[in-house]
């Protein structure tokens, strides 16, 4: 069965989430709040509750990063100077723990940052093809739901923006 | 009087609007400030390649003096780019809006501060053709730098705090990038086309985009503290009089914020000139940036008062004579001038109509920078005008190769900052959208019928 993509484009936050409301509400059997993408030029405070929640892995990114930043950083520098000896130590201990924490400190977060990034890009999906749907109405101010479909369900869904006032309806078949 | 931080009823489109065309038609202001930077980093340009040829010698750096005003100067930019990102990040992670028209250019100024401040420890060296001398790498003889070190830990820092504030700064401004991407044609097209990563704003990019900020928001809070706390351990981890100080760590901290809010207070009155944003940075932002400055100048005097008293009252005598001649010597018309620009000339921004009137508070922030750039200058070379021997006791005035350097640091800045805000949005648009929506909804019950469509909510029709 052929699969669409289909973007209503709302003038507000209201009648878009009134709209997700119905579908929540299973007005259209076999539509799923998990179909629902919404393209918005702000984050909606409330974006979450009216979706409900939706995981983001990016904090797990920054642990591992900071984690390896710390213990990678610390490794570096005690490993260079246990190899340079012949550096005067002035009575000191060879590695030297409260400067090297310093500069542990600096990696942990420059890792962390760097994992950070990396957790973003892949959890944001960016730096992909974007999908031809997109409407740049949305950066102006209008907000969007996306949705991919099943062939039957289109028109349902269609009447259901009608009804929640949407101002323009693209629509794609996913190849 | 306006009393709003911004006019709610400004439409999302109109945002838009204005932001693009500030791109596209400055004042003729932004032209001659372009030209005059240029022109003081030509200066700059000059006097370095004739220190190139000729060595250190010309600029007066000898013995004792072996630190001038590049490091003083240095120190200065370090601190100016502290309050772009640390405010941004305090501010965000605490829900102040009011942030949202400003902390932009705010944090463009923090990552060309650095860029401006990484100079001055290569200028100088002198010999700029050993700086990678510093940076920890497997050389053929096994030789590694001294960890121990304050100033090694200075390019661990610095190049940490660089790349994370020009990180946070990018992710911020990713869909504004999009934005442009929507609006332009031509080779910015394809610059924001790339620039963007393929933003389109949906709401796994959002999630995603808000954990990232918040996050990256929390590391650069303590980094900051970190850099200048590392700056101040050039000093302090010395011993040398007036330098040895355990509260220096602070002193520097806090004089980073204040330099950094004055900064942000002369560019905020600029900006708002050069592209007609009077809409966006309004003069109740002005005035709570200003209060903030305030805040910010009486901690630093607490600690400058802390500074004195401590050497006073201590039993180190060099340094209590060292403090005496910074009054009384040769250097005392411009400890006095630092004193008085950085303690007195703040409480004028106490007074609500002096934070209103823009021309004073333009005067106002720059003397206020000049008060702090004096504050480095009276760190560095009185200690070594008047160290522990007796014999080494001379005062060094610097040359015009140190002057013009410094002078020019300014322009080099300045061409940085003006190219940036002439090429990237210098207002968040999509910041000053959900400032406006948060403000203009959140406050109306009308809302409450939307929050009733949450799936947790009890549904109206449910008899609640």
């Amino acid at each position: 069965m052929k699969k669409y993509h289909l973007l209503g484009l709302f003038s507000n936050f209201d009648e878009a989430f009134a709209a997700i409301s119905d579908i929540r509400h299973h007005k259209i059997p076999g539509v799923q709040l998990e179909d629902v993408t919404v393209i918005s030029p702000i984050e909606h405070p409330e974006i979450d509750e009216v979706l409900g929640a939706r995981p983001s892995h990016v904090p797990k990114f920054t642990l591992v990063g900071s984690l390896f930043g710390m213990s990678a950083g610390f490794l570096f520098l005690a490993t260079a100077q246990a190899n340079f000896a012949v550096q005067p130590q002035g009575g000191k201990p060879v590695i030297p723990l409260p400067s090297n924490i310093v500069l542990s400190y600096e990696m942990l977060i420059l890792f962390g940052v760097l994992f950070t990034l990396t957790g973003f890009l892949l959890g944001a999906r960016l730096l992909r093809k974007r999908k031809p749907l997109y409407s740049e109405k949305v950066s102006l101010d209008q907000v969007g739901i996306e949705m991919e479909l099943e062939e039957k369900y289109i028109e349902p869904v269609k009447a259901l923006f009608r009804q929640h006032q949407v101002i323009e309806i693209r629509e794609e078949v996913v190849k | 009087m306006q009393h709003k931080d911004i006019n709610e009823d400004i439409r999302w489109a109109q945002i838009n609007k204005d932001v693009l065309r500030s791109m596209e038609n400055p004042r003729k202001a932004y032209w001659i400030s372009v030209g005059i930077c240029l022109a003081l980093l030509s200066l700059a340009v000059i006097a370095e390649i004739y220190q190139y040829n000729v060595g250190l010698g010309p600029t007066n750096l000898n013995w004792p003096h072996m630190w001038g005003l590049y490091i003083a100067t240095f120190i200065f930019w370090i601190g100016m780019s502290h309050s772009g990102t640390l405010l941004s990040a305090i501010l965000h992670i605490i829900h102040a809006d009011w942030r949202k028209p400003i902390y932009r250019f705010a944090e463009a100024m923090t990552t060309f501060t650095l860029m401006t401040a990484g100079l001055f420890p290569i200028i100088h060296l002198g010999r700029v053709w050993n700086m990678y001398w510093v940076l920890p790498y497997y050389s053929d003889r096994g030789i590694w730098p001294n960890f121990r070190s304050p100033l090694v830990w200075d390019a661990f820092a610095i190049s940490t705090y660089l790349t994370s504030s020009a990180l946070f700064l990018f992710i911020g401004m990713i869909p504004d990038l999009a934005i442009c991407r929507d609006n332009t044609r031509g080779w910015k097209k394809k610059l924001y086309t790339v620039l963007s990563l393929g933003w389109r704003g949906d709401d796994r990019q959002w999630r995603n985009f808000r954990k990232t900020y918040l996050i990256m928001a929390c590391f650069l809070i303590p980094l900051a503290v970190s850099v200048h706390s590392i700056v101040s351990s050039d000093f302090a981890m010395s011993i040398m009089p007036g330098w040895h100080v355990t509260t220096f760590p602070p002193y520097f901290v806090a004089g980073a914020l204040y330099s950094g809010c004055a900064g942000i207070i002369t560019l905020f009155i600029l900006l708002r000139y050069f592209f007609r944003f009077e809409q966006y940075m309004t003069l109740p932002i002005l005035e709570k940036t200003c209060k903030l400055t305030f805040a910010i100048a009486m901690v630093w005097t607490y600690l400058n008062l802390i500074e004195y008293s401590s050497v006073w009252y201590g039993h180190d005598t060099v340094a209590k004579e060292l403090l005496i001649d910074k009054f009384t010597g040769p250097y005392s018309p411009y400890f006095w001038a630092m004193n008085i620009l950085g303690s007195v000339l703040p409480f004028t921004l106490a007074f609500e109509k002096l934070r209103r009137h823009i021309p004073t508070m333009f005067a106002v922030s720059i003397l206020l920078n000049v008060g702090m750039w004096l504050e480095r200058w009276m760190i560095v070379s009185p200690t070594l005008a008047m160290s522990y021997e007796p014999f080494t006791h001379t005062v060094m005035w610097a040359s015009w190769v140190q002057w013009f350097i410094v002078i020019g640091s300014f322009g080099w800045f300045g061409l940085l900052f003006l190219v940036f805000v002439k090429i990237f949005p210098s207002v968040s648009m999509y910041e000053v959208k959900e400032m406006i929506f948060h403000r203009r909804h959140l406050a109306n019950k009308d809302i409450a019928a939307v929050m009733h469509r949450r799936s947790s909510d009890p549904q109206p029709s449910e008899g609640h």
